[in-house]
């Protein structure tokens, strides 16, 4: 790998909360050791999946050698051991995003089975005809189709805010949007593909002013920003666990009490129930009434690990390295002449939306593939957003702070390289 | 021939392909002619083709994309070596690419042009790329072929649509 030269390279080297650098750090991460094409993997890829500590990996391993049985099905002392370290980390998820009771955080799968949840349970009791939902155009297809299903469902009317040319959906812009029939808008706090952050603060009370409930598509938002949903007083919040070092399978719905209660079950089965009569059948309280069934109890207990490393390192080291990893990128990349970059002021959240121009995405990432660059190239699950940028399709790089200055150089060198995109061929 | 000349004069046809692309453009009024879409949801690749098959020929292929350049090269390689073949003749010529970037043995004679492309074999994540045209087309022509063993006119058999995605597993 091509080393940048030593006045490239910042004064300070960053230092985590917990002291380590990031080279330190990177030891954690088995998959920065992982060679693709005999090169050492360049990962720029985390806003599609991030890597996992040993530290999450340990910990899921642990519990299946350890004390693997199902939860809050015995009186035994590993059945009780098992139930308590995954009510721990539902407590743990509370405190992590600031949520006044762990019974407010319900497990899910994903991101997306969490506002699935709640467009079924909440949307299928809340919305009538002729209401009205606010999506933004710059929504991951998880926060887009459901509720475009749900309008159709209720009779309801889907109503689309464009973002400003950031990709920001700034309050003003969802109050231009808000009338009397407004009952819910769906939101990201961080958008996977123009990485705009949003003001949770400022679009919760917007939104309430009508009466309507603001539900966060939180997946690359909470990789990014310490989120307070009490301070922000928002009403649902979802994100996944395999975007913020967890492992895949376990996604996290914060809904406010009140709301969750108001909300019927959506899956029906062991453990969500009170009382199981002949004919009819009573719900438990939350959380368990929408956990039904066995639960991706490993991959809970994966989520605890993963949110306590996020706490030991400290989101201020990882908005720091992000930052500065970002700007090279931005800065490498603006000096090239063949490359359009669509979202150059959101550097500071890792990921870049970008072109390499005549050249067809798929084609460029091939180039990046051949050295060992992971990127992704496409719609990114995100259709709306390529008719906001008027493209078919983008290139999208995106990192982490496990990712290195010395891998910005190597992956602006190759980019440099996008015209030779037939090599992978021969 | 060396193999660095090859890979010289395979990027040349390519590009050529590429940027001429054969066939391109769909016909504006498609009745009398097999209509097929095909869209790999996963990377976006989007092509069309229409055929029109008279007696035993491969009478008319167009082409029309958005992709990478293997499949858009790949869609005009496959315009420029079926039409004017034999409908048995195209569909050996179909099966023969799709062996050739899949690794297994394939003839060389059948192949044309597209054995520039012969490096996706080494590709697995490209296959696809390559073999959307002539999936679209085998599709097409499998189609009108099964119209006929119905019964059915050559007009009528030509006329008709397909639209599909590939799947991960196709």
């Amino acid at each position: 790998m091509k080393k940048h030269t030593k006045q490239d390279r910042p004064s300070s080297v960053l230092v985590a909360k917990d002291g380590r650098t990031v080279e330190e750090i990177r030891k954690d991460f088995p998959m920065t050791q992982a060679l693709e094409h005999g090169h050492p993997l360049i990962y720029f890829n985390s806003g599609a999946t991030s890597l996992k500590p040993v530290q999450v990996l340990d910990k899921m391993d642990r519990y299946y050698k350890e004390y693997g049985v199902n939860v809050a099905r015995g009186v035994d002392k590993i059945g009780y051991d098992a139930t308590k370290a995954y009510e721990d980390v539902r407590a743990q998820t509370a405190r992590f995003i600031g949520a006044a009771r762990p019974e407010e955080i319900i497990f899910t799968r994903n991101t997306t089975e969490a506002l699935n949840l709640i467009a079924y349970a909440y949307g299928g009791s809340h919305i009538a005809e002729g209401d009205e939902i606010i999506v933004s155009v710059n929504e991951h297809h998880a926060n887009y189709v459901p509720w475009q299903e749900l309008a159709k469902r209720q009779g309801a009317k889907l109503v689309l805010v464009k973002p400003d040319k950031t990709g920001q959906v700034t309050p003003e812009l969802l109050e231009e949007k808000m009338t009397t029939r407004t009952r819910l808008v769906a939101l990201f706090h961080v958008s996977n593909v123009m990485g705009a952050s949003n003001d949770l603060e400022a679009l919760a009370e917007v939104s309430h002013r009508q009466g309507a409930v603001l539900v966060v598509d939180g997946a690359q938002g909470i990789v990014h920003h310490p989120v307070d949903v009490m301070k922000s007083d928002v009403d649902f919040y979802c994100f996944s666990g395999h975007k913020l070092l967890g492992p895949t399978g376990i996604g996290v719905l914060y809904g406010k009490a009140d709301l969750l209660r108001a909300m019927p079950p959506w899956q029906f089965g062991g453990e969500m129930i009170d009382v199981v009569g002949d004919y009819e059948t009573t719900f438990a309280d939350i959380p368990a009434r929408f956990e039904a069934g066995t639960m991706p109890i490993a991959e809970v207990l994966g989520l605890g690990e993963a949110l306590a490393y996020v706490d030991r390192i400290g989101y201020d080291f990882i908005q720091a390295q992000i930052a500065l990893l970002g700007q090279r990128m931005v800065e490498g990349l603006e000096a090239l002449p063949n490359m359009e970059i669509y979202n150059a002021s959101n550097y500071r959240n890792g990921v870049l939306a970008y072109n390499a121009k005549g050249i067809h995405p798929h084609d460029v990432a091939g180039v990046y593939d051949r050295e060992g660059i992971s990127i992704r190239a496409g719609h990114h699950c995100n259709q709306p957003t390529m008719r906001f940028l008027d493209v078919q399709s983008t290139l999208r790089a995106s990192v982490n702070f496990y990712n290195t200055l010395d891998e910005v150089e190597h992956f602006i060198e190759v980019s440099k390289k996008a015209g030779d995109f037939l090599d992978v061929l021969f | 021939m060396s193999s660095s000349d090859n890979s010289n004069l395979y990027r040349a046809i390519i590009m050529d392909h590429y940027q001429n692309s054969r066939n391109k453009g769909l016909v504006e009024n498609p009745r009398g002619y097999m209509t097929v879409r095909l869209k790999n949801p996963s990377c976006g690749d989007d092509l069309t083709v229409q055929l029109k098959v008279e007696g035993t020929m491969v009478k008319e292929v167009h082409q029309l994309g958005a992709g990478c350049s293997i499949c858009c090269a790949s869609a005009s390689m496959m315009a420029e070596s079926l039409e004017g073949q034999t409908l048995e003749e195209a569909l050996r010529r179909i099966d023969n690419f799709n062996k050739m970037v899949q690794g297994e043995a394939y003839d060389e004679d059948l192949v044309g042009e597209a054995v520039s492309l012969e490096g996706v074999s080494h590709l697995p994540q490209r296959v696809k790329c390559a073999t959307l045209a002539w999936q679209a087309s085998k599709r097409g022509l499998e189609k009108i072929e099964d119209e006929r063993a119905r019964g059915l006119a050559d007009h009528e058999a030509n006329e008709g649509s397909i639209e599909d995605d590939v799947s991960p597993e196709d």
